[in-house]
């Protein structure tokens, strides 16, 4: 009985999930499909358009370059120097205290810092604790609701030419931390902590 | 603020690295990070001259005002500085729009478009606008539907459903833009009552 109800389980699984790729697999080509013929019937010249708004392209992903490498140099050397482990060593029992789970920690400090490190820490807690896990399921979505603030903030206002921030950082890093408390309750609401 | 914490966090890299000896592993994270952002940047080339030319068209067609129209009392509270005719508008709401359905390769030239257009708003000055550093807000809360990476990790550690975190991932996701909007706002009227 149990067996069977598994099954049935993991094929409704199998079927949301095949939906769900389905419409990302084609929003994109729709998307592209209806630009292109709108375009069309409003009379614009649709190949040199693009030609045009491709070339501002090249020019932004070239002028983000300097920002990026800026950026992620001084985060590699805080990574591989030691730094990054000793600041997490120092705000886990701090954390804890606010009943955030250790192993959280630290995904928790690399989430806003690099994207990449951040993905492959989620991955790994999936799979040493379990993805049905309060750990698993709290990486999960964790990785999913929040965001590489440094990154955006570096391209985007990098490509632009934006050089007073203003409170940009402490409201992006704020919204992070608002995130975070927010994924904590909610799991442990819906899932439970165990 | 970004030139601090960015010399900070070098500094403090090397100041470790003295201590704990290994200064090999500081020399090699320079020129690994910065191929990272070069590979990065290469990597953004494609996507930003397809996304962008595409955009072109739809802004020149007309698709991006229509766009525009539909969402416009939302938007008109997110961004009160903003005339709702303004080109800026439909680039936000295209970005927003990608990254709800986990396009984040499609969001990024839709991001930084915007941000150019509200950059002329402010009369091209250098400094962070009020709307730019709302639009931030709502960009690092990252309003997702589908989480579709995170699906897929999970999927391939055998999770018995998936697809169980796709709601509180909503949950949380909407909750979070809500409480940057607010901070955002907070942030704003202390800046404004400082005059």
């Amino acid at each position: 009985m149990t067996a069977i109800f598994i099954i049935a389980e993991v094929e409704k699984d199998d079927e949301v999930m095949a939906f769900l790729s389905y419409i990302s697999l084609t929003f994109i080509p729709l998307l592209i499909g209806f630009i292109l013929l709108y375009g069309t019937y409003k009379r614009v010249p649709t190949y040199e358009s693009f030609v045009e708004g491709g070339k501002e392209g090249i020019k932004i992903a070239v002028s983000i370059i300097p920002f990026l490498v800026g950026m992620l140099v001084a985060i590699s050397i805080f990574r591989a120097s030691g730094a990054l482990d000793a600041l997490m060593n120092w705000l886990r029992p701090f954390m804890m205290t606010f009943g955030v789970p250790a192993e959280i920690v630290p995904l928790l400090i690399i989430r806003p810092i690099s994207g990449t490190a951040a993905l492959g820490m989620t991955s790994d807690l999936i799979g040493v604790y379990g993805p049905d896990s309060f750990i698993g399921r709290l990486a999960s979505v964790l990785q999913g609701s929040t965001d590489t603030t440094f990154y955006v903030l570096t391209v985007y206002f990098g490509a632009v030419g934006i050089k007073k921030m203003g409170d940009a950082l402490k409201v992006g890093l704020l919204a992070d931390v608002v995130g975070i408390i927010v994924s904590i309750v909610i799991v442990a609401f819906i899932f439970g902590t165990t | 603020m970004v030139n601090y914490i960015w010399v900070a966090m070098t500094i403090i890299g090397i100041v470790f690295a003295l201590i704990n000896g290994n200064m090999e592993a500081v020399n090699k994270a320079v020129f690994d990070g910065a191929k990272e952002a070069v590979t990065l940047c290469i990597g953004l080339i494609s996507v930003l001259v397809f996304w962008l030319g595409m955009m072109r068209i739809a802004e020149e067609s007309g698709l991006l005002k229509k766009l525009t129209k539909l969402f416009r009392p939302l938007i008109k509270t997110l961004f009160p500085d903003v005339p709702s005719s303004h080109p800026a508008m439909g680039y936000i709401l295209s970005n927003m729009i990608s990254n709800m359905f986990g396009l984040g390769n499609a969001a990024t030239p839709l991001g930084i478009k915007a941000m150019e257009e509200l950059k002329k708003l402010n009369g091209g000055k250098n400094e962070a606008s009020r709307s730019m550093i709302t639009f931030l807000a709502i960009n690092t809360a990252s309003i997702t539907i589908i989480p579709t990476t995170v699906i897929a990790i999970r999927i391939n550690y055998h999770s018995a459903s998936p697809t169980e975190i796709v709601v509180p991932t909503i949950i949380a996701t909407i909750l979070s833009a809500i409480g940057a909007v607010l901070i955002d706002r907070y942030f704003y009227y202390r800046r404004s009552r400082k005059g």
